[in-house]
């Protein structure tokens, strides 16, 4: 078989796309390491003495410790959460289908394409008068409600390559359907559960809609911090940067970290 | 002890009748064969069976048990199915020690009764592999190993060979028979090859589109198939089937007008026939001979060396092909004119509805 080889022209091309695309995160990091005078500075500083200083800010005026906690919290208990009502549901469907299961997943996937605005309202209503606003509860369920089709998607589909002769087997073999649960699907599935649970801590994490409109200073998540530094006291590029940094680096971390179990997941079925 | 009644046992799904009023007796520590061809409900009626289908109508009754809705497990009986279904996540041991771990038997047990059935199998050596580092054969046994584990009063297989090789198959058959022996238990087998039926079974129960067609021994089957699906489907190669029309009754039989004007004198019960009504003749390929000036004949399509044994397949002048099994080998060559006659003795005829009339064979 001959080998594929990019030629020339297409790296090149393919490495400044990329530049492009990475440029803003790249110039971010570069602008938290700088005061607010040299990150105003025009034209732009390319070489400049980084300081820590912004950090020093971000993290000490606004509380950073406690929205890292609450973006800890909500995307974890969402997350399990989510898990917990997506494997039973998932069980069913790819288990015990009826005629309208693949409708039902169809529509659950289609609640995704719902923009989150149309029902800010509504969800905001009954927040306030179940007395959920800013709180952690009212995220943690928004989170796990936003993640549910996903997550049911993905253990159906992992559930559903798992041959059923497996579980009659199991069954004539005197496991009824809870101890196939545990000796079989969760075993079975788990490389699956935890792929979907690793998306959903990401999305959830990465979430700001929610967290921006339902939540003030008690259970704000990062994303709602960052977008505190834009808002009334005008633009602090440095220290908007820094916190930017920092909201960000700790998924990015985990992410890189998890990736390589997250693409196998992803692409289990695909490649068995 | 395992005696297996199924009195008018049927199964729809939504509207499709995949099983129809099947009335059938399994004794104890017997080697039952259903066969048939593919997608005629063998697998729905095991299934049935292992209680992991529904019974539609009728009764399955176990050792005089009603056991229509006893669940799979407690009723004793165990399966091996045809993609082997091995728990790809535990060793080997684990796999035949599971139905025991569920039922609570303590680890030393469990792994004193693994071990034996390793041993009976030959699995010692892989006890703590997974099954993905398996061969074909391998697996297979461990399909086995865990259905003999629990000491079940019956085993059900569904294709269990299905998948091996030729030869592996072969070796199989005859394991499976000899453990049938030392295990005394009764054991439903399903399968579409009727050379894996005659084989192996004590009896043989050909389904056809959800319905018995016959139940017997491999040599009632053979020698006196119910009807033409049955005289068709056992035996290889196939029976060789002549349409014609009873003509006048001749010393103690017909004679039979085929299509192209030849007549054959055949055997017949005195009254059985009515004249000028539509027959078919069967006649398996090795009771026809060649001969200098038989009934039959035409020219010689393809010749097949078997060894033991030679298949000649002639184009008869009305468009069939014969098939005759002969080890006379000194007078034919591809394409040479051969004539042929038939054993009368062995002859068997079918009415217009292709049900069996008479066997001229001897039971
Ligand atoms: N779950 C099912 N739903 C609907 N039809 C089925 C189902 N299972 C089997 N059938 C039909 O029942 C018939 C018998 O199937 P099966 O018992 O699997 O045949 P066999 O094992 O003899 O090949 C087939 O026509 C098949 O299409
Ligand atoms: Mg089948």
């Amino acid at each position: 078989m001959r080998e594929q080889r990019a030629s020339l022209p297409g790296s090149i091309i393919a490495w400044v796309v990329a530049f492009l695309m990475f440029f803003p995160i790249l110039w971010m990091l570069i602008t938290s390491f700088k005061t607010e005078a040299q990150a105003i500075a025009n034209p732009p500083l390319i070489i400049f003495r980084p300081v820590l200083e912004s950090f020093a800010a971000a993290l000490s005026q606004s509380g950073y410790i406690l929205f890292a906690e609450n973006s800890i919290i909500i995307s974890l208990v969402s997350t399990a959460l989510a898990i917990a009502i997506a494997f039973p549901a998932a069980y069913s469907m790819a288990f015990q289908p009826g005629k309208r299961t693949q409708d039902m997943l169809v529509w659950m996937l289609s609640t995704k394409m719902l923009p989150p605005v149309g029902v800010l309202v509504p969800i905001y209503i009954i927040c306030r008068d179940t007395g959920l606003l800013d709180t952690r509860t009212a995220l943690v369920i928004v989170d796990m409600l936003m993640n549910l089709p996903i997550v049911v998607w993905m253990l159906f589909s992992f559930f559903r390559d798992i041959p059923k002769d497996i579980l009659e087997a199991a069954h004539m073999d005197g496991a009824g359907p809870r101890r196939q649960m545990i000796y079989l699907l969760l075993p079975l599935a788990s490389p699956g559960i935890a792929s979907a649970a690793l998306l959903a801590i990401i999305l959830s994490w990465n979430e700001a809609f929610w967290s921006i409109n339902l939540t003030a200073s008690h259970a704000g998540t990062l994303a709602a911090y960052i977008a505190r530094y834009s808002a009334p006291e005008g633009l602090f590029w440095a220290k908007l940067s820094a916190a930017s940094v920092l909201a960000v680096a700790p998924i990015l971390i985990f992410g890189s970290l998890a990736q390589r179990r997250l693409v196998r997941g992803l692409t289990a079925g695909a490649v068995k | 002890m395992a005696r297996l009644e199924l009195h008018q046992v049927g199964k729809f799904y939504a509207n499709f009748e995949a099983i129809k009023a099947v009335e059938l007796t399994i004794e104890d520590r017997e080697f039952v064969v259903f066969v048939g061809p593919s997608g005629c409900g063998k697998s729905t009626l095991l299934r049935m069976i292992a209680g992991l289908e529904e019974i539609t109508s009728g009764d399955l009754v176990i050792d005089g048990v009603r056991a229509n809705a006893i669940p799979p497990d407690k009723r004793g009986l165990a399966m091996v199915f045809q993609s082997y279904a091995l728990y790809p996540h535990m060793t080997v041991a684990q796999n035949m020690g599971f139905a025991l771990k569920m039922a609570g038997v303590a680890k030393a047990e469990i792994a004193e009764k693994v071990q034996a059935a390793a041993r009976i199998l030959q699995l010692d050596a892989v006890l703590s592999r997974r099954p993905r580092m398996l061969s074909g054969g391998q697996r297979q046994r461990v399909a086995i190993g865990r259905a003999i584990v629990r000491n079940p009063k019956g085993f059900l297989f569904d294709e269990p060979l299905s998948n091996l090789d030729a030869a592996l198959r072969v070796q199989m058959r005859t394991e499976l028979v000899k453990l049938h022996q030392d295990l005394a238990a009764t054991m439903i087998y399903v399968t579409h090859d009727q050379v894996e039926a005659m084989t192996m079974a004590d009896r043989i129960v050909v389904l056809n589109k959800g319905h018995v067609e016959q139940v017997g021994t491999p040599l009632e089957l053979y020698r006196r198939p119910a009807n033409l699906f049955v005289a068709g489907f056992i035996g290889s190669p196939r029976m060789n089937f002549f349409q014609g029309r009873a003509a006048q009754p001749a010393n103690g039989g017909i004679a039979l007008e085929l299509a192209g004007g030849r007549t054959l004198q055949v055997p017949a019960p005195a009254g059985a026939v009515a004249l000028g009504s539509p027959l078919t003749l069967g006649i398996r390929p090795e009771h026809l001979v060649l001969a200098d000036a038989g009934p039959l004949g035409g020219q010689v399509d393809v010749i097949e060396h078997l060894g033991a044994e030679t298949l000649l397949y002639v184009k008869d002048p009305t468009g069939g092909t014969i098939v005759v099994r002969t080890d006379d080998l000194a007078r034919v060559r591809p394409g040479a004119a051969v004539s042929i006659a038939l054993r009368p003795d062995r002859v068997s005829l079918f009415d217009d509805a292709g049900n069996a009339i008479s066997h001229a064979t001897p039971d």
